[in-house]
């Protein structure tokens, strides 16, 4: 008991003084009730207001039924004559925000209060209203709020005009009508309901640049009274300027001298708002700008925060653009790097580096060096971008710039920060060459004591990629191996991947480069160890020091040209056997496969209970079974495994009026002997225009290439679905629908992929099983089409983009390869010549690692 | 830039950061989560700046934000990125006179929680939807105090159970710390 009053007690000590200590929803909303007291006690009601408004205040949501009952109870509270009840009463209509149906209850009261000679009654009720209303309420209130807007008293009309630009977001067609009322409020001498009505006739005519232009003529001209109505006018002005072009006789911009005059306006907010619109105008000149420089500059030595943050934002905005336009505030500016507020100081930093000259440079770096150790991680990023900007400017000036980084490099800081750094330094060490050398020992030595993997990794990729380049590059293996000692195993094993590539680049370094990889043979990782057994075979660390041949300088530099993905998937399917995966089995384009493939694909994996082995190969595009426009719509893709095939029927019912169920294709394979059913897969139900699948698996002989024709029928319950409802009848009848044959062909067992080089690719296959004939294809539309039909009817992947046929040529050479069933690699070289009468002539040589796969690509042909 | 000057917050807060009076008029942060957190955010990166004899500024999420201290009180005005800086500290020189005024010079939590009404109409007369209805304090305050002159009393007068659970937590403390 004692903790438990101590607790308490705690908490009580900060809040003492609180009137709302103990607060609770509960106990106020009971005390609400005294709203609806015969005798209301204003002063009373008034402090259950308040606490209300505290409640919700402090993010305490009501009920619908808890805030209509406050609602409601509030509404009688209209019968005091209390004034300041009265605001409160408003104050809490408006957080409440009641429903259209609730809003009837206090529309005729607010209606009085409208009309009432309450000033203040007026005013709000106006404001109250107009926020609860809805379209045909507005309607009725038009008459009296076109009234309120002309109103002598100022701050009626300027709660019908700000009511007003609310209401134009949700009834512009109604405020639209208030134009002439508007017009005479801009008219008004008192400032602020200047401010509103010209604020709201510029919405109203924001689309008709021909009144927005009228309009700013007129007031450019006249007086305007309150600063914020000038502000406006400078914006409406600048919007103006941007949508006119330039007077081309004189040179001079229109409106220019109005903005300029605002320069030497009384009040700093429209001096400021002037001198920023010139800043931003379309091309200015510098003869332009001058005026507004001199004003900011002015600011930067003011004593309010406000104004020099707000100058020196603005000129650096003017730096990106105009440099020299801002050198003449680089001493204010300088001043500024001590500036107390952080903002300010980094502000003016960047803009400093941006307008700089080269020999100023070694001074500002020396200013910046005190002021990084007290700013934020945020600001040092801008700071760090902004000199790496400056020293892509003056690659002269790079040693002071380098250092500066190297040195914040390494003190204390996040890992953004630390990134933005390093992304520098090996930006620089890119672009300005005589940097390179020092850049890599910064990065060797921040790589020392780097507690980010991430980037620890990246350097020593990088280091890997160009250490070796450098005059001595042994000197940098020490820091590398010192990763492999020192760090987790993520670094160690990229270590190991930077010490392979100083061994394949530079011979001298080999031996020792190998004695560092045998080390790494007893390290703990599995993939430490994997990569130090597998650049000592590809180096050839058996001894011997050889020359590094192009393939290995190839297969470590050179960039993975594979989608993950697709690998992702060749690797899952690979199944260990004496067969090594070959990687260049996997396909090389993106497939992108249609969602509702993919969706199905999925729902068979699940329904057959486990997804099928092997899915390695390909899957035909959809070959249409019906005719365009016909009831169903269906079309098959086909799956081809190792020892099976899978019809994949893609089937939409257009009839509204039919549901189909227990959708099959049935299958007759009599003319596909190899072929032998194995499952079926309905579809449940076909409603209208929804596809759906089914499916039809068949066994066939391993690793043959099997062909066939298959024949189908779509069987279904076809069951009447009442067009109005959308509910089907219950009894359904049987009902079948022709559809054309499938064919299974040898070019179903081909896999479309790319090689990089052709030649190569050729050469390397040998003439062993090469297949040499020649063809006539018979008169022909095109050479373009006859080339395409044997793409095709090969099923291959065209090379170096011979597919495409130059125009009007007699002969043409097309370069194929592929993957046979059993994973055999296909190449393919086609020589095409066309005669005056559209006879095709071809030439077809094959090239592959298996003599019968060769005969079979001959056979697809000749067939 | 066609757009009228606009506020996207108005947020008196107390020297923990916790909430005394706060009025959202943007969609930026739509849950009471958000809200917060923008809170505390605010109050975290502006709590060791001196703010006290000029309003000070800075830049947060994409949003310029001006502020000003008094006492244990904070007050912030936030407005978009493009917002002119001056026009927003207008609006805070005019929020933070006004509530002087309002409080007759005692500009401390106490005092501004006990006047919450008086606090809540002066933002109510200084924004509405997040346009600028008047900057004036002496303005502002007319408009607020005219109304209150005769039910000002402040929300002293605690309930009956409410003074008596305050009176028992003062026994327990004395007799805890006896």
């Amino acid at each position: 008991m004692a903790q438990f009053v101590k607790k308490d007690d705690d908490r009580d000590e900060e809040a003492e003084y609180s009137p709302f200590l103990g607060i609770e929803k509960g106990a106020v909303l009971q005390e609400a009730r005294v709203f609806n007291d015969p005798q209301l006690d204003s002063r009373r009601c008034s402090q259950v207001i308040t606490k209300l408004l505290y409640l919700l205040n402090q993010g305490e949501t009501f009920t619908k039924v808890e805030a209509t009952e406050v609602f409601f109870a509030v509404t009688k509270l209209f019968q005091s004559k209390d004034i300041g009840l009265r605001r409160m009463v408003y104050l809490m209509i408006k957080e409440l925000s009641p429903s259209s149906d609730e809003v009837i209850i206090v529309t005729s009261s607010l209606m009085k209060d409208m009309n009432s000679k309450t000033d203040v009654y007026r005013a709000n009720a106006i404001r109250v209203l107009c926020r609860i209303t809805d379209g045909t309420l507005l309607t009725q209130i038009e008459r009296y709020l076109k009234q309120a807007i002309v109103d002598k008293n100022p701050v009626v009309a300027s709660a019908a005009l700000v009511s007003g630009i609310h209401l134009l977001q949700t009834n512009p067609e109604i405020v639209k009508r208030w134009s002439n009322e508007v017009q005479e409020a801009v008219q008004s001498r008192a400032a602020l309901v200047q401010f509103h009505a010209l604020a709201l006739l510029h919405q109203i005519r924001q689309n008709d640049r021909l009144a927005v232009s009228k309009l700013v003529t007129s007031l450019t001209r006249g007086t305007v009274r309150s600063p914020l109505a000038q502000c406006l006018l400078i914006r409406y002005t600048s919007q103006v300027i941007r949508e006119s072009s330039m007077n081309n006789q004189s040179g001079e911009r229109p409106f220019y001298d109005f903005l300029e005059g605002c320069l030497r306006h009384k009040a700093e907010m429209v001096i400021f708002e002037a001198a920023r619109a010139i800043t931003e105008l379309n091309g200015v000149t510098s003869r332009e700008l001058t005026p507004a420089i001199t004003v900011l500059q002015l600011f930067l030595s003011s004593s309010k925060p406000v104004l020099r943050f707000a100058a020196v934002r603005t000129l650096n905005k003017v730096a990106m653009t105009h440099p020299m336009a801002v050198t003449n505030c680089n001493i204010d500016m300088e001043s500024l790097i001590s500036d107390q507020n952080r903002s300010i100081a980094t502000l003016a930093i960047t803009t400093l580096l941006k307008t700089g000259n080269e020999s100023g440079v070694d001074r500002l770096m020396k200013q910046i060096t005190n002021f990084m150790s007290d700013i934020a991680d945020e600001f040092k990023i801008v700071v760090v971008d902004a000199i790496r900007s400056l020293c892509l400017k003056f690659p002269l000036k790079y040693r002071t710039l380098m250092n500066f980084l190297s040195n914040i490099l390494r003190e204390e800081g996040g890992f953004e920060y630390k990134k933005a750094i390093v992304d520098s330094i090996v930006i620089l060490i890119r672009d300005i060459p005589d940097a390179k050398e020092s850049g890599l020992l910064h990065l060797c030595e921040f790589i020392e004591d780097c507690e980010f993997t991430y980037l620890s990794t990246q350097i020593l990729h990088f280091l890997g990629v160009e250490g070796p380049k450098t005059s001595d590059p042994s000197k940098y293996i020490r820091y590398i191996y010192n990763r492999v000692i020192l760090e987790n195993a993520t670094v160690r094993a990229s270590a190991v991947s930077t010490l392979a590539k100083f061994g394949a680049m530079v011979d001298s370094l080999k031996p020792r480069i190998f004695v560092l990889l045998r080390r790494c043979l007893y390290d703990n990782d599995d993939e430490v160890r994997d990569r130090a057994t597998l650049y000592l075979n590809t180096l050839g660390g058996d001894g011997s020091v050889i020359e590094t041949d192009k393939d290995v300088k190839e297969f470590l530099f050179g960039s993975l040209d594979i989608p993950l993905v697709n690998l992702e998937t060749s690797l899952k399917n690979y199944e260990p056997t004496e067969e090594p995966f070959d990687i260049s089995s996997v396909p090389k384009e993106v497939k992108s496969q249609p969602l509702a493939e993919k969706k199905a694909a999925g729902k068979k994996s699940t329904a057959l209970g486990a997804p099928p082995a092997s899915l390695t190969s390909a899957s035909s595009a959809p070959v249409e079974l019906t005719e365009a426009e016909t009831e169903y719509a269906v079309n098959v893709v086909k799956h081809i495994f190792d020892r099976h095939v899978v019809f994949q029927y893609n089937c939409t019912n257009t009839i509204p009026e039919q549901l189909l169920e227990n959708v099959v294709v049935v299958v007759d394979a009599s003319e596909a002997e190899e072929f032998a059913e194995l499952a079926t897969k309905p579809l449940k139900a076909l409603p209208y225009d929804t596809p759906g699948q089914t499916f039809v698996a068949f066994e066939k002989p391993e690793g043959v290439p099997a062909v066939g024709r298959f024949s189908n029928v779509l069987k279904f319950i076809v069951k009447e679905v009442d067009p109005s409802t959308g509910e089907a009848e219950d009894d359904g009848v049987e009902d079948e629908y022709q559809l054309e044959d499938s064919e299974i062909v040898a070019a179903d067992y081909m896999l479309k992929v790319r090689v990089s080089n052709f030649r190569n690719a050729w050469e390397s296959l040998g003439p062993d099983f090469e297949r040499v004939d020649e063809y006539g294809l018979g008169p022909r539309e095109s050479l373009s089409e006859a080339v395409n039909a044997v793409i095709n009817l090969l099923g291959m992947q065209p090379c170096e983009g011979t597919e495409v046929v130059a125009a009007n040529s007699r002969s043409h050479a097309c370069l194929l390869s592929g993957v046979y069933i059993g994973n055999v690699k296909v190449l393919v070289r086609l020589s095409f010549g066309v005669d005056s009468a559209k006879e095709v002539a071809m030439k077809l040589a094959v090239r592959s690692e298996d003599e019968s796969v060769s005969d079979a690509i001959h056979e697809i042909v000749a067939n | 830039m066609e757009s009228c000057p606009s506020v996207k917050n108005i947020l008196l807060l107390d020297s923990e950061g916790g909430r005394i009076a706060v009025k959202y008029y943007s969609d930026d942060w739509a849950t009471n989560n958000a809200k917060e957190a923008f809170e505390k955010s605010i109050f975290t990166k502006t709590q060791k700046t001196n703010a006290r004899t000029e309003a000070e500024i800075a830049m947060l999420e994409n949003n310029i934000v001006v502020y000003k201290f008094v006492q244990d009180l904070h007050f912030f005005v936030t407005g978009g990125d493009d917002e002119n800086e001056l026009i927003l500290s207008t609006v805070l020189q005019g929020f933070f006179d006004a509530v002087g005024l309002l409080l007759r010079g005692n500009v401390d939590k106490k005092e501004a929680l006990e006047n919450l009404d008086l606090i809540l109409l002066c933002l109510d007369e200084i924004i509405d939807g997040g346009i600028i209805l008047e900057t004036d304090a002496s303005v502002i305050a007319g408009k607020v105090a005219s109304h209150s002159v005769d039910s000002g009393a402040p929300l002293s007068e605690q309930t009956i159970s409410q003074a008596l659970a305050t009176a028992r937590e003062h026994l327990t403390r004395s007799l805890l710390s006896g």
